[in-house]
């Protein structure tokens, strides 16, 4: 009887734990971050181990229809074009579902980026496990990932900068400054920031 | 000259009843100044945008709040995060349009890295997002999420019995 009660109790014990983590937090700084396979606006499925040169990946949660999305979406085809060949290229990928944001669906995602010629995958997470897994909340909500013998581990998690009215007027560009430390193979010293951004439009229980 | 004042007056109330509330524009100071001071018993500040679909959903019911529990000292702040570029056209037509009754400010900031985690450091930046703050019994909640209709009352009615 003893020996059921305990198995039950480290039952109990690894599905919370691995609820917390899974679920409810997702990542921190530091933590190993899963690899994926979502479908980019191309049709095809994209994985982060399909960059077998990659020294690390910019993942951006993001979207067609929040304007902080947008306001930020130069910059990040800017990142990528200055960055991919540094070994650090931006995978986008969208969460919302578009049962409750219509401006997202992949019909409107495809023409997004074919319009703004973004020159990184935008894929889609329809079943929204791998934004619940990374911890994202809102668009849109950069995680920094570098590559440590073949695993993905998070390296910052935050903005893009500090300024979203103006690139140019951005006093601390803390993805560029993230990106560039883990290059020189230091630490990133600001890795946790917070910006104003959308919601993300979960779906309906 | 006394019937010009009288319906200069009226003309003044009825203009207020019909725009809605005037929008302030602050800096965080005195964002800060309004979550701190103590002049309402309990303080419901919404973070909100034109551009923000839930926001708006939810509108309805903090004018609820406004409406109902205005009279027994619960304050309604409607905080506005738009892009200052869209204050005089999208911000002040919107308040015009919904009449909007409750207290409105409109926050003019840029380095919001500064700014979130003073607010309510379980606040990830996401809008809407709430705070309620109760001076009677010196509790802040923060809520990173849309309300359901009759959810926001419900939490009113259980501080204030």
């Amino acid at each position: 009887m003893r020996r059921i009660h305990l198995f039950v109790t480290a039952i109990l014990l690894v599905t919370v734990n691995t609820g917390a983590t899974f679920e409810d937090k997702g990542y921190s700084v530091g933590d190993y971050a899963i690899d994926f396979k979502l479908k980019n606006v191309d049709g095809k499925m994209v994985s982060m181990s399909d960059y077998r040169n990659a020294k690390g990946i910019v993942v951006i949660f993001t979207c067609n229809t929040c304007p902080y999305s947008k306001i930020y979406e130069d910059r990040i085809i800017a990142i990528n074009n200055k960055y991919a060949g540094q070994g650090f290229p931006v995978i986008a990928i969208n969460p919302n579902d578009p049962a409750r944001q219509p401006g997202d669906s992949f019909d409107l995602m495809q023409q997004r980026a074919k319009d703004k010629g973004f020159t990184f995958p935008y894929l889609v997470d329809e079943t929204q496990k791998v934004t619940k897994t990374y911890g994202a909340t809102r668009t849109p909500h950069v995680f920094l990932l570098k590559k440590e013998n073949n695993k993905y581990r998070v390296a910052y998690i935050g903005a893009i900068d500090n300024n979203h009215k103006s690139a140019a007027d951005a006093s601390e560009k803390y993805l560029e400054n993230a990106i560039e430390a883990l290059k020189a193979g230091k630490k990133v010293s600001n890795d946790f920031t917070k910006a104003i951004g959308c919601t993300i439009k979960w779906k309906e229980a | 000259m006394r019937l010009a004042n009288i319906l200069v007056l009226l003309f003044l109330f009825c203009s207020n009843e019909v725009l809605g509330q005037k929008v302030e524009v602050i800096k965080f100071p005195e964002l800060q100044e309004i979550i701190n001071n103590k002049d309402a018993s309990v303080k419901v500040i919404n973070f909100w945008a034109t551009w923000c679909k839930p926001c708006i959903e939810e509108l309805p019911y903090f004018e609820d709040v406004h409406a109902t529990y205005g009279e027994q000292g619960i304050e309604v702040v409607l905080v506005s995060m738009d892009f200052v570029e869209d204050l005089d056209t999208k911000v002040k037509l919107f308040v015009e349009k919904k009449q909007l009754q409750s207290t409105l400010y409109f926050l003019d900031e840029t380095d919001y890295n500064k700014i979130i985690d003073k607010i309510d450091t379980s606040w990830s930046g996401a809008i809407p997002a709430t705070l309620i703050v109760d001076n009677r019994k010196n509790k802040k909640d923060f809520y990173e999420r849309q309300f359901k209709k009759g959810e926001l009352s419900q939490i009113i009615k259980t501080l204030i019995n």
